[in-house]
């Protein structure tokens, strides 16, 4: 017997209902397991290819000795590390003003009064300036520069002067930072903000400046990261800080392992840095778009 | 003669070289409700956006029980927490609960303190029904819910004239009579208010009386019944005859 063509669509019962709200789960269960098995597997047999290859290839020997060798890398790690201590400082130092400066810099470049316009005049010229030239060159200028003016007062390391050098430049960029971070906040704020009799700057204290920092912190948290790298270009004017530590290994010792131990110091940092970038970023990224499979 | 609550006197307004209002003059008196329809683009919010001085008028005079609004050494943000605007879009501040959302301004422009602010807020928001939302956030809020909020937040400066600009453009229907509950509230209370509005009906139901804005100027104003039955002015006739087939 044919069924009756114009039979209703049979509602779910609320147990098939129930049973269609687990099933996604389970599946995704089977899903993850897997597309693990999966990743796992390519990895494996994509390594052992690249040892094979590696380890076949004439070159392979030598390359080891020179970057990788053991031996160097415990002899060279206490200097490294001793250096490295330096960078730490430097950035832990540098950071904070950098934070202060780059805000500032950014509100006088947004500043519309016309009293404070040679405010915003210095401000757009300092980030031409410290964005635009290479900070090796700043920290050069200044690092062999300053002191060599002896001037009374003035200090005279070379590390003060290296990190002065590093402050201003990435100053600059953290202004801009700021300054897209301040613009993003969209004008109606400020304008509801104003017609509750808020002066100007009590707006852009409470309403718009809060909101502009919280948008603004993965890209500051990648500045954090470009500031504890460049910290190594200070070795250009003399402290001895990981990156001139491993120089002054190699150099002695014809082996370059030490400058393998400098890179997984600084990767220590600025690795989880990135990391919690990534993750702000996904989060905030998460409450902006709440919806939607694709 | 008793002086008007706010009154506009040939303003005029400009963006670059597009006039926006073209002499509007308009008197308001206390515990009036005033509607300005229009088409967009006709100076309805620019209108209320140069009452609360968010936008410079180029020529005239705004009076606030009869004092200039305008004049050299006026202070601006005192007259802004006098003469409260309500925007289209909200604009609650989204890093804020809604309780800080009320009271922040209170406690700097008025210098309330904490308590005094709060228990303010907490009376206005159990009067608009919305006592449960007090540490919620905005994002957590319906449309209808933030509007409502918008307006609480604004009366909680205890302002002398309300102004409100399209404040349902951005509503589903049943946000609109949420939001329509608490101007009906707001008249009953007293309060002195300036609506721009599309809503001929809600216009005609709450308003003393109703000005037809086009070009920038008013064509035409009057009590509703007058205004809506027996427009003087064939342009207001042609406008509501538009209006009024669509809905």
């Amino acid at each position: 017997m044919n069924p009756d063509p114009v039979e209703a669509p049979r509602k779910l019962s609320e147990a098939e209902i129930e049973a269609l709200l687990v099933r996604p789960s389970v599946w995704k269960r089977r899903d993850v397991q897997r597309s693990l098995l999966i990743a796992t597997l390519s990895t494996v047999v994509l390594g052992a290819l690249i040892a094979y290859v590696l380890s076949e290839s004439t070159g392979w020997d030598a390359v080891r000795r020179s970057f990788l060798s053991w031996h160097h890398f415990q002899e060279a790690m206490p200097r490294v590390w001793d250096g490295f201590k330096l960078n730490i400082k430097i950035f832990l130092i540098a950071e904070p003003i950098v934070l202060v400066v780059g805000l500032l810099l950014a509100l006088a470049r947004l500043s519309r009064n016309p009293v404070l316009f040679p405010i915003r005049a210095f401000a757009v010229f300092f980030i031409d300036v410290f964005r635009g030239a290479p900070a090796l060159l700043v920290i050069l200028m200044l690092g062999f520069g300053v002191p060599g003016l002896r001037i009374e007062g003035l200090p005279r390391e070379p590390v003060f002067w290296g990190t002065v050098a590093i402050i201003l430049t990435s100053s600059a960029y953290t202004a801009e930072t700021f300054r897209a971070g301040i613009e993003s906040i969209h004008p109606g704020q400020r304008a509801a903000a104003r017609s509750l009799g808020l002066s100007n700057v009590r707006a852009q204290l409470h309403v718009v400046l809060p909101q502009a920092i919280r948008n603004v912190i993965p890209p500051l948290l990648s500045g954090f990261v470009a500031l504890q790298k460049e910290t190594s270009l200070v070795s250009a004017i003399g402290p001895l800080e990981a990156t001139r530590q491993a120089q002054i290994y190699a150099g002695t010792t014809f082996n370059f392992t030490s400058y393998l131990a400098a890179a997984l110091l600084f990767a220590a940092v600025t690795v989880p840095l990135a990391r919690l970038t990534d993750h702000l970023l996904v989060r905030s990224g998460k409450s902006r778009a709440s919806g939607g499979a694709v | 003669m008793t002086t008007s609550k706010l009154r506009f006197d040939a303003v005029y307004k400009a963006y670059d070289r597009n006039l926006v209002l073209r002499g509007v003059s308009l008197d308001v008196q206390e515990h009036e409700v005033v509607c300005l329809i229009g088409g967009s683009g006709s100076g309805k919010s620019t209108l209320l956006r140069c009452a609360n001085l968010l936008e410079e008028i180029n020529a005239g005079q705004i009076y606030l029980n009869g004092e200039s609004i305008i004049a050299p050494g006026v202070h601006a943000d005192r007259i802004r927490q006098r003469i409260g605007l309500v925007f289209q879009s909200y604009n609650l501040f989204p890093h804020m609960s809604v309780l800080k959302n009320i009271t922040f301004a209170q406690q700097i422009v008025l210098r309330r303190s904490r308590s005094e602010a709060e228990r303010r807020a907490f009376e206005l928001l159990e009067r608009f029904g919305l006592s449960d939302k007090a540490r919620a956030f905005p994002d957590h809020l319906s449309g209808g819910q933030q509007q409502r909020v918008a307006v609480v937040r604004a009366m909680a400066l205890d302002p002398e004239v309300l102004l409100l600009d399209e404040i349902t453009s951005a509503l589903d229907p049943v946000m609109v009579g949420e939001v329509l509950n608490v101007i009906r509230e707001l008249k009953t209370l007293g309060m002195t208010m300036i609506l721009a509005t599309h809503h001929m009906g809600f216009a005609r139901h709450i308003a003393d009386r109703i000005a037809f804005l086009e070009g920038g100027e008013i064509i035409e104003i009057g009590p509703p019944a007058q205004l809506f039955d027996a427009p003087h002015d064939p342009r207001t006739k042609e406008f509501l005859d538009r209006v009024l087939a669509s809905e």
